[in-house]
């Protein structure tokens, strides 16, 4: 296991501390970007296309601008000549530039939501009304709603492009498309269904104009407010520096939260414009029509495996319904459906075509697991098929592929763009699986499966998993002595309601070798650090705090100089204690005389490879075939993610990731019609789970093989626990009506199941 | 603009307002009190539940004009500066906040629970929790949380 990272002093790394940020979380003491106000303050609304397809001839806002309260309407036509679009954050590429969305549309809208003008008005009440008053004239155009559709290239959305597909990613392996003489195929179509992170705070930002100093200041940045700034700068013309991104507190983020959005730039545009600070608060319907979706993929593959149950190939298409533009990191879903396939286990041979496809609908981008989650289902789903049909247990079928710690580093299959490689790092994949297993007590519960018991069919479920952590390229963090004795911790990561400040406390307070009390912690906002990277692909605990490690080396050896010098002796006879520092004679300074030298310490920690936490999942489900209700009457989830920083605050990630996951596998679908209108707009029919729906959702959670990147030997978490749910719940259901009723789609709502069980007779 | 008076964390307040606006814009917007969070407003979700005469309510459906004479308790109220109530106390031991924007919604409704009904067992506990919407937890901790803080109001007055 793990030894502790500086002994003997402190151990906080490891502990379930209780967290700093709940002190002011549950008194109402926290500060979300609504609690943030200003004199002079003006709100912004915002006028969205009604219409799926079309071109926009104009927007008439006399009567808008007529009514008292009205400050200011923003349109295309304000922006001058050429109105700035959204550049792509993760996976970039030249050729698909044609396809940014503009920050608001011009002559064509593209979706239902896409931003047409903006209303400034004295409250948001009078800023709502004037909406009404707004006419947008749209000549509407056929919609392009699903990924048949847009293969067709009948209607283009980009008519100068002659193609609705964006970008064809190729995940490729040995000789997948080889003859296999003798060997089992199993070729199914599935699919998964449009839905995503749906933050209980919506998104929102203030943003005010200092026209004296000449800086734009935005509240509510979050996740990557560097990169933020970067496009942000350049869409307006200004320097970098002229540009502060301030974090607050973050009501939920889950990969949504934080990418560049059309008000993302519409809003400081307007604080500018108008002279007067502004305040944009999104509302419940805007916030599900206008964040990103993401999970609509379909495919069609082919699983080859011997006759003795080895997989020999994984081949096939798939086609991601991307919504209308190529956004800020839409690129990640798609490209990791194929990345991820092949999963935990060895398979020799894969090619598989990943298809980003243009549609009328909203953008999509990241959502917890991107593509993971999705291509979990897909292959957990083909493995159970395999397993039965060549008559091998399914468990054992596993048992028999899973990667082994031998093999390790284990190589992925590579995909183009950008044909970086990828190695599975370390782990016992088949210790996790077995773990699932018992903790469920699988082999106790096995002879209920298929049956029927009180009017409902039981059934099991296992799926397996790896998730990817550690984003680089780099993660940057300073720390200072304070005169009060205290040490400032500044870093570039950024919290999105994941317990980063306590993590970051342990890390910092053991490297100190003083108690948490003695750490202040500063994160995320631009003003504190020269650059940041933020919190995405699990990335903040491994870079953020390695890089913390790397600052505090440096000011303790500092402080070492410092105290050297003061005492007179050799700075590496100063031994640092909580609060002193001791030379070998007796001489001692306190931290906070020491802290008057103006001592600090500044690390960067670079990484270009990823870490690889891993686990599996068990459930046991009790199906109503009269209803198509699906009780999930146990479930377990266990990861191996190296080095556990806080296990109570892991659990609670993977506890909350598995009900998430539960929420995607039967109550969460954004439906649209043909004609590409939303219709889930509200919570009342955009479900998500509470608490009478999953009543036994059980974590393990350790650290026992750690990653390769960085001092921690942590890996990225607080993903994985989504990953694997979708193909977990179908094997389960599928196992508990003995194969007859076999999902190949979801999400298993109780109407669209009972629609199944009754197919199948 | 209307004028309403009522007592808000035991303090009597009079404000202006709008017929239109909500008791959760007043409470965030004119007093100041931005414990209270709007997530939905459209009384799905429970994060803007106050306590009206002791009773949860959503303030996003409520009418600050409605609440004329009524003694309403929010986040704030059921607060200390010193430190955590046994039911934040319990929260926090068990891990049941991760972004925390619905706790305050979960704190004052769990509060009107417990104070009527300091034995409510885990199904009750559950199906009153059924109202919140919280997408970080999965719930399991809090409802970890809410059972033990039973004991702290079995023997209080009501």
């Amino acid at each position: 296991m793990n030894a502790p990272l500086r002994g003997p002093g402190n151990n906080f790394v490891g502990q379930s501390v209780e967290r700093l940020e709940d002190m002011r979380l549950l008194r109402g003491q926290g500060l979300f970007t609504d609690d943030v106000s200003r004199p002079g303050l003006v709100h912004a609304a915002i006028l969205r296309s009604t219409v799926a397809h079309g071109w926009l001839r104009g927007v008439d806002s006399a009567a808008a601008l007529a009514l008292p309260g009205v400050v200011a309407v923003i349109t295309a036509a304000t922006m001058g000549a050429k109105v700035p679009a959204i550049p792509m954050r993760l996976a970039p590429l030249d050729e698909l530039e044609p396809y940014w969305q503009p920050v608001i549309a011009a002559d064509k809208v593209r979706y239902v939501g896409e931003p047409i003008a903006v209303v400034l008005a004295e409250s948001a009440a009078i800023a709502e009304d004037a909406l009404e008053l707004l006419v947008a004239e749209i000549e509407a155009l056929p919609p392009v709603v699903d990924t048949a559709t847009a293969l067709a290239d009948g209607t283009l959305l980009f008519e100068a492009q002659g193609t609705n597909l964006a970008v064809l990613y190729t995940a490729q392996k040995g000789e997948a498309q080889a003859e296999f003489p003798g060997a089992y195929v199993r070729r199914e179509k599935m699919d998964t269904q449009r839905h995503t992170a749906t933050t209980m705070e919506t998104r929102g930002l203030l943003a005010e104009w200092d026209a004296t100093t000449e800086v734009l200041r935005i509240h509510g940045a979050s996740k990557v407010p560097f990169a933020s700034r970067g496009m942000l700068a350049k869409q307006m013309g200004l320097p970098e520096t002229s540009i502060e991104m301030i974090e607050v507190d973050v009501g939920g983020g889950f990969g949504m939260r934080g990418e560049f959005y059309p008000e993302d730039f519409l809003v400081p545009f307007a604080a500018k414009h108008c002279g007067r600070p502004v305040k944009w608060i999104e509302d419940r319907r805007e916030h599900l029509l206008a964040c990103n979706h993401a999970r609509e993929f379909d495919c069609d593959l082919e699983l080859v495996c011997s006759r003795e149950g080895d997989i020999l190939a994984l081949r096939g298409t798939v086609n991601g319904n991307m919504g209308a533009y190529m956004r800020a990191n839409v690129a990640v879903a798609p490209r990791n459906v194929g990345q991820f396939l092949s999963g935990p286990y060895a398979v020799p041979n894969v090619h598989v075509e990943v298809r980003a496809l243009l549609t009328n609908k909203t953008p999509t981008g990241t959502y917890r697991g991107p593509g993971r989650f999705e291509a979990d289902f897909f292959r957990e789903r083909l493995l159970d098929l395999a397993a039965d049909d060549l008559g091998i247990d399914r468990v054992a079928f596993r048992r028999r592929n899973l990667v082994k710690m031998a093999e390790m580093p284990y190589p992925l299959a590579t995909v183009t763009p950008p044909k970086k490689e990828e190695k599975l790092d370390s782990g016992d994949y088949v210790m996790t699986m077995d773990l699932a297993l018992a903790e469920l007590d699988w082999d106790a519960k096995l002879p209920l499966q298929g049956k029927l018991i009180d009017g409902r069919y039981h059934g099991l479920g296992v799926a397996c998993f790896i998730e990817g952590g550690a984003a680089g390229p780099r993660e940057r963090a300073r720390v200072e002595l304070v005169e009060d004795g205290t040490v400032a911790v500044y870093v570039g990561s950024t919290l999105v309601g994941q317990g980063l400040e306590t993590v970051m406390t342990q890390i910092a307070a053991d490297a100190m070798e003083c108690s948490m009390d003695t750490i202040r912690f500063f994160h995320g906002s631009t003003t504190y650090v020269s650059e940041g990277f933020g919190s995405f692909h699990s990335r903040s605990t491994v870079m953020g705090g390695s890089a913390i490690l790397l600052a505090i080396e440096e000011l303790r050896q500092r402080m070492r100089e410092a105290a050297a010098a003061r005492l007179g002796c050799k700075a590496e006879a100063v031994r640092l204690e909580e609060g002193r520092a001791v030379a070998p004679g007796g001489g001692a300074l306190s931290w906070a005389e020491l802290a008057t030298a103006g001592l600090s310490g500044d690390g960067v920690f670079h990484n270009h490879t990823h870490t690889y936490a891993y686990g599996a999942h068990a459930c046991h489900v009790a199906v109503d075939p009269r209803s198509g209700h699906v009780e999930v009457v146990d479930y377990v989830a266990v990861e191996d993610v190296g080095r556990m920083i806080n296990p109570l605050a892991l659990q609670g990630q993977i506890v909350g990731a598995v009900v998430q996951g539960l929420g995607g596998v039967f109550l969460e679908h954004l439906v649209y019609d043909a004609e590409g209108q939303l219709l889930t707009g509200s919570f009342a029919d955009y479900l998500l789970p509470t608490a009478t729906d999953y009543r036994s959702i059980r974590a393990v959670a350790m650290g026992v093989h750690t990653g390769a990147v960085g001092p921690l030997g942590a890996k990225g978490a607080g993903e994985g626990g989504i990953i694997p749910v979708g193909g977990c719940i179908a094997n389960a259901v599928a196992a508990a009506f003995s194969g007859k009723v076999q999902p190949m789609s979801l999400p298993l709502s109780p109407s669209r199941l009972w629609a199944m069980i009754e197919a199948a007779g | 603009m209307r004028d309403v008076a009522f007592e808000v964390n035991g303090k009597a307040c009079r404000v202006a307002v709008e017929p239109r606006t909500t008791l959760a814009d007043c409470l965030r917007h004119d007093l100041g009190l931005t414990g209270t969070h709007v997530a939905c407003a459209h009384g799905v979700c429970g994060a803007c539940t106050v306590l009206v005469d002791g009773e949860a309510v959503r303030s996003c459906l409520t009418l600050a004009v409605q609440m004329e004479g009524a003694a309403v308790t929010t986040i704030e109220g059921l607060s200390s500066e010193d430190g955590l109530s046994p039911l934040q106390a319990a929260f926090r031991k068990h891990g049941a906040v991760q972004c925390g924007f619905c706790t305050p919604g979960i704190i004052t409704t769990m509060h009107a629970l417990l104070t009527t009904e300091p034995h409510a067992d885990e199904a009750r506990v559950r199906e009153v929790l059924s109202g919140n919407i919280c997408r970080c937890t999965g719930y399991m901790a809090m409802v970890a949380a809410v059972l033990e803080a039973r004991a702290a109001y079995q023997g209080a007055p009501a």
